[in-house]
């Protein structure tokens, strides 16, 4: 499983990787939205998917999995979505300013370059 | 402690000028700046009578103890004399300024928050001992230097004064830095003192001459030496009180207290007496011969102090001599290091107050051009008398305190002819005769600078001002640097006993173990005439001889190729070899595309991870405890995949948004099957959220279009992405198969109950194990909240109006 | 636009109160069983979205009167205050206590100024959300 994990990220990244470098503003957004989605998930696969019960203390369970990358994903997942919403502000409000969402156009006018 | 903080007093007083700037108008700003340093000067006159028994006072805070970095406050008479130095022209110079600085006119609070930090910086580099905060300290110096010389920023001149001298100083800064640094390897310490009592051993290290040519690299540049000189000129367009606090009386002294401090370090070395001397005296000349060629009065000044520079310099050299001879308490050899505290004391009052004169003259007659100047005697008498005065002991002549030094200079001079290591005996010949031609030309520009500005036919109505005696305030602070011009003249061996000699005992620690023990008396008239007298007496012949057909050989100096100048050398290096061409360079691939800009750096992450992976030898394959792929794993994966490619191929962006809806549910249903509940809690909910997120301001976004993008692009962009796919992947699988260390989890799992009473591990290491992280998170998510808030209510109308 | 959504205003209302209890459940529960401040906040968020969905935003305002950017801050400062305490006692920044009372009705319970923490990133949590999907719906 892990295996197929460590590539299922790697297809995500290059996802991710491949919308970022588009000249739309939502591709990039929704490519940042799949990078987050990557790397939670590496996270996850660099530690190890051993152990068979979710790490919270019940009676008879020993064998818990590794409740580390958990805690790293959580506060991940959280930050990403505050950063997604940036994003996702910034790409309209600009988009309402210079009424385009082409990266290359944006790159500023004439006169302050 | 106190003492310590002493030198950052100037520091906080400059947090309080602006409020006295602004609150209280009506006094001059000048007299709240006043206080510092006639506060400072009391102080440290305080540690005089210690320090002139050769004891040291020192105090210590530290700052980052781990690395052994402190601030020191370490005074013994080498920096017990500079802090007096500077505390006590500091006073003068912001009293003079308070008259040349128009309180409505100017920005005061700037002028003067510059020079408390540049105050507090000076003090800082005279009485660190250690290295580091040296450094730190002599860096502010070239900072608010460079402030201070562009205080009147609408000028092009000032900029560009200002930006040179920046260049050259923080550049020294830069090459002193890391002569520092090779010296703290060899001593293993940051302090001087540590590093003056293992001397000798440093001397064989095989570093230890790139450690002396860097660090003299950093004195030359501050000192204004060949061929570093040239910002100094251009720094004249700072103002008057400037030049003559930073310009002439303390900052361009920093090298020579650098080399001062570090003659006993590198004393032993050949290679230091010879560039120390070498270039002091070439220095000397230069300074002075050029000196003729100015017509700005301040110009004329600036090149006199670079000479003179030169000549302490060249003085501290000599100086160095004495710990390569047996007995060097008997010998003259002695002169030369006395010689150069002497002259350096000398040189600030003289120096101080024909700056300040040369202010007057350009505030009154509203030009410093001396071609139009003369005849301002009958006009302006207090300022001329200060200035001859200052001249003339500028040029060496009794009785001003000037001639007193210049005596014990000719004298260190000639004693490098009775030195017969390292060549002198052969080629140290040279050296009075250069000496006695750069005399010379001094004696000449004195004369020139007071003469032509104070006699002959002035043209005093084509003045851009009317003319008149500059106000009583103004002519307080020369008059009383004149005073002491005439005054140490009188008593030079009071002045030597209670701070030359406690100062040479720092510069020449192995000679003398108490200050009563440098045998040197200070006289006028040595009972006979001796060499020196009959060098003066042909320097003021031969310079008055020069001086009088002055207009006759002038004309030689156009005879110098005009292309050929240091300054056009430094013009082609900053503006043609970095501006142009470097900025063609870069223009390369600097096309300003961010995108691309990004596939530079990911492809080169990429690229470099995963060549390190194979060179190292670190890529592994090892999946003997891998849970078995499961049936609806497989499924899950498929969904995840064909998400992904929609999110990749969507036409429209209702499709791209549910795809990406459906990868971040699909990741959550991947937390519950690797037994993550309460992240597989969090995506969902946030998933939820985010799609609610996206649909809102979905009217807002444009619609998706079909990208037109060039083959070559589109290309490196898929390329670009498949290596940081293949990177990740190879990663993982690294990751996962080489388990190095133990996880710190283990740890966790055994105190979850017992130390943090929780049961949910994740949740207890969220708020208490790594609490921190918690913390600094909800700050992140805060500021994307404030910063979306503020985006969309905070913004302008059309027309600029707050909506 | 003005849409007969009778049934879907009567289901939010009834389930809002539900999702906000098991909100409130699982911060609470969060400690020892999976929960906690984040996903509490998250659940919390997403039931006021509930709101806004079924009815609009200027109702759900008038509902529920809370400025959110306020409730940001009180959570920094409660997060920021619960690590501080412990430096009044000469402890390191962030050292939790925690006890078990014997308290009547609830009977053995563990009072835990993590939990304060804990409310402080949930007050944040709701709050940013909120002013996220806020800002954005108002503007026009």
């Amino acid at each position: 499983m892990e295996i197929v994990m460590a590539f299922v990220c790697g297809f995500l990244f290059m996802a991710a990787i491949y919308l970022i470098l588009s000249r739309s503003l939502l591709r990039i957004i929704i490519g940042t939205g799949l990078l987050s989605h990557g790397a939670h998930l590496l996270i996850l696969t660099m530690g190890s998917f051993k152990g068979s019960a979710p790490p919270v203390l019940s009676d008879g369970v020993t064998d818990f999995v590794d409740p580390l990358p958990q805690a790293l994903i959580l506060t991940a997942i959280v930050i990403s979505f505050g950063v997604t919403a940036f994003i996702l502000v910034l790409a309209y409000r600009a988009y309402h300013e210079l009424k385009t969402d082409d990266m290359t156009l944006m790159k500023g006018s004439e006169d302050n370059e | 402690m106190f003492q310590v903080l002493c030198i950052f007093i100037p520091l906080l007083a400059a947090l309080f000028m602006p409020f006295f700037f602004k609150k209280v108008s009506t006094i001059h700003t000048g007299w709240f700046v006043l206080v510092v340093p006639i506060f400072l000067v009391s102080y440290y006159a305080l540690f005089i009578p210690t320090v002139s028994k050769g004891d040291s006072v020192i105090a210590q805070l530290d700052w980052i103890p781990s690395l052994g970095i402190s601030f020191v406050s370490y005074l013994d008479g080498l920096s017990l004399l500079f802090s007096l130095l500077i505390s006590g022209i500091g006073a003068l110079v912001v009293l003079y300024s308070i008259f040349y600085l128009d309180r409505t006119k100017e920005q005061l609070h700037n002028f003067y928050i510059y020079l408390l930090m540049f105050m507090c910086a000076m003090l800082g580099v005279v009485q660190s001992d250690n290295m580091m905060t040296l450094y730190l300290f002599w860096e502010l110096t070239s900072i608010s230097s460079f402030l201070l010389i562009g205080y009147w920023n609408n000028r092009d001149k000032s900029r560009f004064g200002a930006l040179k001298s920046m260049m050259i100083t923080v550049a020294g800064g830069m090459m002193m830095l890391g002569g520092f640094v090779l010296l703290s390897i060899m001593g293993d310490t940051f302090s001087i003192r540590e590093l003056i009592s293992q001397a000798p051993e440093l001397s064989t290290n095989d570093l230890f001459v790139v450690a002396l040519v860097l660090i003299l690299l950093g004195a030359f540049t501050k000192s204004a030496q060949f061929p570093f000189y040239i910002w100094l000129p251009d720094a004249m367009e700072a103002p008057t009180p400037v030049s003559a606090y930073l310009h002439s009386a303390t900052m361009v002294k920093a090298g020579l207290y650098l080399v001062a401090r570090f003659t006993p370090i590198f004393a032993v070395s050949e290679i230091w007496i010879w560039l120390v001397t070498g270039i002091g005296l070439l220095t000397l000349f230069w300074g002075s011969f050029f000196a003729l060629k100015q017509r700005d009065l301040k110009g004329i000044l600036a090149f006199s102090t670079v000479s003179q520079l030169g000549l302490i310099m060249s003085l501290l050299g000599v100086g160095a001599i004495a710990f390569h001879v047996d007995g060097a308490q008997e010998t003259i050899f002695k002169y030369a290091a006395f010689a150069a505290i002497f002259h350096l004391i000398n040189h600030a009052t003289f120096k101080g107050s024909l700056f300040m004169i040369a202010g007057i003259v350009d505030h009154e007659t509203g030009t410093r051009d001396i071609r139009k100047l003369g005849g301002l005697m009958s006009i302006m008498p207090v300022s001329f008398t200060v200035a001859l005065i200052g001249s003339f002991s500028m040029a060496g002549l009794p009785p001003f305190n000037g001639f007193l030094s210049k005596e014990m200079f000719l004298t260190a001079v000639l004693s490098i002819t009775e030195f017969d290591l390292f060549n002198f005996s052969t080629w140290g010949v040279l050296f009075p005769i250069i000496a006695w031609i750069a005399s010379v030309f001094t004696f000449i520009y004195s004369f020139y600078f007071v003469f032509h500005t104070f006699t002959g036919k002035g043209k005093i109505d084509q003045l851009p001002h009317k003319p008149h005696e500059a106000p009583m305030g103004m002519l307080v602070s020369p008059v009383i640097l004149a005073g002491l011009v005439v005054a140490l003249f009188f008593i030079p061996n009071m002045i030597a006993d209670t701070f030359i000699k406690p100062a040479v005992m720092a510069v020449q620690p192995f000679l003398y173990s108490s200050p009563d023990q440098i045998d040197i008396h200070v006289a006028a008239w040595h009972g006979h005439i001796t060499t020196e007298l009959k060098m003066t007496a042909g320097i003021i012949v031969l310079g008055l001889a020069l001086f009088l057909t002055l207009s006759r050989w002038q004309k030689i100096y156009s005879l110098f190729p005009s292309k050929l100048t240091l300054n056009n050398l430094y013009d082609f290096i900053i503006y043609d070899l970095f501006d142009r061409w470097a900025g063609r360079l870069s223009g390369l691939y600097m096309t300003g595309s961010i995108r691309r800009y990004l596939s530079y750096m990911l492809g080169s992450i990429s690229i470099i991870v995963i060549a390190t992976l194979f060179m190292q030898d670190a890529f592994r394959m090892n999946f003997d405890g891998a849970s078995p792929i499961r049936i609806y794993q497989v499924i899950l994966i498929i969904v995840l995949v064909i998400g992904t490619i929609t999110t990749v191929f969507a036409k429209s962006r209702i499709t791209s948004i549910v795809a990406l809806g459906l990868v971040g549910y699909t990741v959550s249903l991947f937390f519950i099957m690797f037994n993550a509940p309460d992240l597989a809690l969090t995506q969902l909910v946030i998933e939820t959220i985010s799609v609610a997120l996206f649909l809102l301001a979905f009217y807002h976004l444009p619609k998706l279009k079909k990208e037109k993008e060039r083959t070559q692009f589109r290309f490196g962009r898929a390329f670009v992405s498949i290596a940081v796919g293949a990177m990740v992947t190879l990663v993982a699988l690294s990751a996962h198969s080489q388990k190095l260390i133990p996880s710190i989890s283990e740890y966790y799992k055994e105190t979850v109950y017992s130390l943090a009473g929780g049961g949910n591990i994740v949740n207890v290491i969220l708020v208490d194990y790594r609490g921190f992280d918690t913390l600094f998170e909800i700050a992140v998510l805060s500021i994307a909240g404030i910063a979306i808030f503020g985006m969309i209510k905070l913004r302008l109308s059309k027309k600029g109006e707050k909506l | 636009m003005k849409t007969n959504d009778v049934i879907i205003q009567f289901t939010a209302k009834i389930v809002f109160f539900m999702i906000f209890f098991y909100a409130v459940h699982i911060f609470f529960a969060g400690h020892y069983t999976p929960g906690g401040g984040f996903v509490g906040g998250l659940v919390t968020a997403s039931a006021i979205v509930l709101l806004i969905v079924a009815f609009d935003l200027k109702t759900v305002q008038t509902i529920l009167p809370i400025n959110y950017i306020y409730m940001v801050a009180i959570g920094l400062i409660l997060a920021l205050g619960t690590a501080a305490i412990s430096m009044f006692t000469g402890k390191p920044f962030f050292t939790h206590f925690f006890d078990y009372f014997n308290l009547p009705i609830l009977g053995k319970t563990s009072l835990h100024t993590a939990a304060l923490f804990d409310l402080g990133v949930y007050l944040v949590v709701v709050g940013v959300t909120m002013t996220i999907i806020q800002t954005i719906g108002e503007d026009e």
